[in-house]
């Protein structure tokens, strides 16, 4: 029955991604992007991978629509041009698509105990992982404490594409004159009245997502943009003002460069107190109790970090279109 | 059957080459960055693919609970973080994209290219 199920969402996502190439409309193509990026959270679900499953859907399905769809409101909706010469695209892609599928057959079933991948060492993380971490969700441990180097390196690329787009769009001066006050979706209704009563659970879900990471899905990441998705609704319904009153951009700044120093001077400290840079088991009396401090530290740098940069990048978008 | 166990992967495969077709055929900035996101999607749905055991579970362990089978938290950590890196690179591509709109007016590759040819 399952696999009956996810036959039908993979064939719905190949589906939705020729849509998305052939439409003309680029609204259409977006909103289509949204629904892909749901498929495909689904179709992580089914493959056991609930961690990212979950940043797909904040992600994929929330943040980037409303993204994409600030940058279409500065650029126009419609394509112009029909694809002129498709033939020889057309002809490399098949030629390609074809090579991929017969090296396929080559590559284990799903689900296949014996694969490669399952031989080499993430036996040794399931094994080691409640003795040196003791933390349920071994995802989390990977990320936060195994391969904190990595996660490390990921936070600084979304701090560097946030300080690109605010280059780029150019941050809006203080001095710059306000924009006319906008209503956003406030005279319409059912939104207001819906719209309002959930962002404070939006936000709420979120701040379980990053502190409940360590026992079950989530963490840094996927609160950051859970909570981002809860402030941009609020944007969306009372106006981008309003959006910037409750969280002004000075304090969006701050959390960005915040939330990746905070995940640097843990793995300062670590060297500070004789360790190496983030190793955790140092930070306490006990090592798994440094551990679990660590962990909880450098999840909350992330969560911070990808919730202002998600958000300085939306607003920047937003305060264009005003111009 | 045993055909049906590389399902996944002929999807990744043709949503590799859907996504690349975009970026190499269209003519709309926002449709090759649209195209970009769906070449990035496949290659996470082949990582993900890779990390199922069969009759495994997601890799939470329970106390108490033995002979569980987890699939592989590794592929999973990776995609998660480049989920986030991928929606911040889209986001800068996209600002390029509107700053394109602003200076030439418009986000054809075809018309841009014609107004580099006679300035």
């Amino acid at each position: 029955m399952i696999v009956l199920f996810a036959i039908f969402l993979l064939t719905l996502l190949v589906i939705s991604a020729i849509a998305i190439v052939r439409v003309k409309n680029l609204f259409v193509a977006v909103m289509l992007m949204g629904i892909f990026s749901l498929l495909m959270a689904s179709t992580f679900f089914i493959l056991d991978a609930a961690d990212v499953a979950l940043t797909e859907a904040a992600i994929g399905a929330g943040v980037s629509t409303i993204i994409l769809l600030s940058a279409l409101a500065l650029t126009g909706e419609h394509e112009r041009f029909a694809t002129a010469n498709r033939w020889l695209p057309l002809l490399v892609v098949t030629i390609t698509t074809t090579t991929i599928i017969y090296a396929t057959f080559d590559k284990p079933r799903l689900g296949d105990p014996e694969a490669p991948v399952h031989q080499h060492v993430a036996p040794w993380y399931l094994q080691n992982t409640p003795e040196l971490i003791d933390i349920p969700n071994v995802v989390t441990a990977v990320l936060a404490s195994f391969r904190g180097y990595d996660t490390l390196g990921e936070v600084f690329v979304v701090l560097t594409a946030c300080i690109g787009v605010l280059f780029v769009l150019g941050a809006r001066p203080e001095d710059a004159p306000k924009p006319a006050k906008q209503q956003g979706l406030r005279h319409h209704l059912i939104p207001k009245v819906v719209g309002r009563l959930l962002v404070p659970f939006i936000v709420l879900f979120g701040l379980y997502v990053q502190f409940h990471g360590d026992f079950g899905p989530g963490g840094g990441f996927q609160a950051g943009a859970i909570i981002a998705t809860g402030i941009m609704l609020y944007a969306v319904l009372e106006g981008e003002t309003a959006a910037l009153k409750a969280v002004p951009s000075s304090l969006l700044m701050a959390m960005v460069a915040g939330g990746a120093i905070l995940y640097g001077g843990v793995g300062v400290a670590a060297i500070l107190l004789g360790g190496n840079f983030l190793d955790y088991s140092v930070l306490s009396s006990n090592p798994v109790d440094g551990q679990h401090l660590g962990i909880l530290l450098v999840e909350l740098g992330v969560g911070i970090t990808v919730c202002g940069a998600l958000l300085s990048i939306f607003h920047a978008f937003a305060a264009r279109e005003h111009k | 059957m045993e055909l049906l166990g590389l399902y996944n992967y002929w999807v990744f495969a043709i949503l590799l080459m859907v996504g690349f077709y975009a970026v190499i055929a269209k003519s709309n900035l926002i449709k090759k960055l649209l195209g970009l996101s769906i070449f990035q999607s496949a290659v996470f749905l082949l990582y993900i693919t890779m990390d199922k055991v069969e009759g495994g579970t997601a890799p939470i362990i329970q106390k108490g609970a033995t002979d569980q089978i987890f699939s592989n938290p590794l592929p999973q950590v990776l995609i998660l973080t480049a989920i986030v890196v991928g929606i911040s690179t889209t986001a800068l591509g996209m600002a390029i994209i509107v700053r394109i709109n602003e200076a030439y007016g418009t986000i054809e590759e075809k018309e841009l290219q014609d107004q580099n040819r006679d300035p």
